[in-house]
């Protein structure tokens, strides 16, 4: 009797509750916005950060870094990298926030509540989407008072909006998959600093070509440096090349092990 | 079991190689208390987390709200409110914030669950403290809090897992007054607890757990019967004197339990079972020559019955 009551009850249920799966989400990522707002190195990381690593290459770096065979200026050559660490930066503390939740005892109060499982990590990436998109165009806006002069036409923008954003669910999902790996908050803000670490040995602080050897080749073929080569010749309006294809395979490439792995691990960690 | 809210039959757990539950039965009638007694590791949080569907047994079968844990997870959680042993409510929202999150959570609709976190502020006495970050509250109050969330949907079944432990009296207090509320609105609920005195005011039945095994349930009044009508403390003057007379009292001993020894404060605690019991102990211990320098005689408390089964369990 009560088999079949119950059996009932799940196979009406998610029919039922699609249109409350979206009010879930949207409550949970509410939820992990007002964390942001009210933890102040947050808030920090978010605004104040953008702005410090933007003033800090183009004024103090600036200087006495070369171009090389790009013949740019340097705002207009490291403000692609630099826009892409204010975002990856906070994405990459997503860890922090998914692994405070899982070690805090949080997820035994969501466990025992009538959403699904994927809601609480799927809140996180898109909390992270919101506030480091956001960020972004916080660094853009400095560099523009800095003299940055983007010439992108309304046929660049899109794309470039679609890289940033891109990117930022990459590591957003990448960041929920190591901290729920690595189940304490300190562990998870090393994620931060290997996010940090791609964009400096890159093509996007200083060309690639005059880096030693092994460095160069490696700062050739990580997937930043793509990233930041599609961005920059968009933000410029110049050839995107290959480079916009490969940037793109690899942003799907983190997007498609981060979300899986992500998912296995919360699956793993909120079971038996 | 028709009107049982909980039942367990033969839960086991291991992590790793350490068996947790090794069989552990249980039953909770709708509308009354048991209290899950026992010291640090003894399963009660396993037990817990296996009848709230947060953790699969390796063994055994439980039914929660007539639901089966395992194959019906979903209605047993519909049905259920978890205070778990560390308070699980948001910290950088207010109070107001949290229950209203659950009670969206729930999909209660926009306007009752604002009606409902007010209600439930009320009842909790939160009111004033509503707009505070929970993190600023005090430890009492964050388990109100705490207990507030799990009454967010009005479940009929309650698991609250040491929902006084770390609490200052004063809270403590008031937890109980929250609790007897809760239990006499109709609701079920099985607590654990380290105390015995949370045990003997709240339950209606005290299952004591030791080792992942039940080793007693019965009502309290019973339990403490089970200790005999009074208990015996004996202060020895000579610390060489305790373990004799615990030998001496070991093979006169009536029924041969209750009978523990405390070299360090020289005390010999036994069960008596009527005044000429009492004579009989002194006798033999003035006949073997130990000198008692202070004998205390008092109606047993659950400790008694605690350490006695625990003891004998290991």
């Amino acid at each position: 009797m009560s088999t079949t009551t119950a059996s009932t009850d799940l196979d009406t249920a998610p029919a039922a509750s699609r249109g409350a799966a979206a009010g879930d989400l949207r409550r949970l990522v509410v939820r992990a916005l007002r964390h942001e707002v009210r933890t102040p190195d947050a808030l920090i990381v978010n605004i104040a950060l953008p702005a410090i690593i933007m003033i800090l290459f183009v004024y103090v770096f600036g200087g006495a870094i070369t171009t090389g065979s790009s013949g740019l200026d340097y705002i207009d050559f490291v403000v692609p990298a630099v826009l892409l660490m204010a975002g990856g930066y906070g994405a990459a503390l997503t860890a922090v926030n998914v692994a405070e939740d899982m070690t805090r005892g949080m997820i035994d109060r969501f466990r025992t509540l009538p959403i699904g499982g994927w809601a609480v990590p799927a809140s996180h990436v898109a909390a992270s989407l919101l506030r480091n998109v956001l960020a972004t165009a916080l660094a853009l806006a400095v560099a523009v008072a800095l003299g940055f002069r983007p010439r992108a036409t309304p046929a660049d923008w899109a794309p470039a909006l679609a890289l940033v954003t891109g990117y930022v669910l990459a590591v957003s999902a990448l960041a929920v998959a190591w901290g729920l790996l690595v189940r304490s908050s300190q562990a998870a803000g090393v994620f931060s600093f290997v996010v940090m670490f791609f964009p400096y040995v890159s093509d996007g602080v200083v060309p690639a070509e005059t880096m030693p050897g092994p460095l160069r080749s490696f700062a050739e073929h990580q997937p930043v440096t793509p990233v930041v080569e599609a961005l920059r010749a968009l933000l410029l309006d110049r050839p995107v090349g290959d480079a916009g294809w490969i940037a793109a395979a690899w942003l799907c490439a983190g997007v498609l092990a981060g979300v899986p792995a992500a998912a296995v691990l919360f699956r793993r960690r909120t079971s038996a | 079991m028709r009107d049982a809210a909980i039942h367990a039959r033969g839960l086991r757990k291991s992590f790793g190689a350490t068996q947790v539950l090794d069989g552990v039965d249980l039953t909770v009638p709708a509308g009354s208390l048991l209290a899950l007694l026992g010291p640090n590791g003894s399963g009660k949080t396993t037990t817990v987390r296996i009848l709230a569907t947060l953790l699969a047994p390796d063994g055994g079968t439980a039914a929660v709200g007539g639901h089966d844990v395992v194959r019906e997870g979903a209605a047993v959680r519909r049905s259920i409110g978890l205070t778990a042993q560390h308070a699980t409510v948001d910290d950088l929202l207010t109070g107001k914030e949290n229950l209203e999150l659950f009670a969206g959570l729930y999909h209660l609709g926009r306007r009752a669950a604002r009606r409902r976190a007010a209600e439930l502020l009320d009842r909790f006495d939160l009111t004033t403290a509503a707009d505070r970050l929970a993190g600023t509250y005090s430890g009492g109050m964050r388990r109100r809090l705490d207990l507030a969330a799990s009454m967010v949907a009005a479940p009929r079944i309650l698991f609250l897992d040491e929902p006084t432990t770390g609490l200052d009296p004063r809270s403590r207090a008031e937890l109980w007054t929250v609790i007897r509320e809760l239990l006499a609105s109709g609701t079920t609920i099985l607590l654990t607890t380290q105390y015995l005195e949370e045990a003997d005011r709240l339950a209606d039945r005290i299952a004591v757990i030791h080792g992942g095994r039940i080793v007693a349930d019965d009502a309290p009044a019973a339990l403490k019967h089970q200790m005999g009508s009074e208990r015996l403390t004996l202060r020895l003057a000579r610390p060489e004197d305790v373990s004799r007379a615990g030998a001496a009292l070991s093979a006169g001993a009536e029924d041969g339990t209750g009978i523990r020894l405390d070299a360090d404060t020289r005390e010999v605690a036994l069960a008596v079972h009527d005044p000429d019991h009492l004579r009989r102990t002194l006798d033999l211990l003035h006949r073997e020559g130990i000198t008692v320098e202070q004998a205390d005689l008092r109606t047993p408390t659950l400790d008694d019955v605690f350490f006695e089964l625990t003891e004998a369990a290991a």
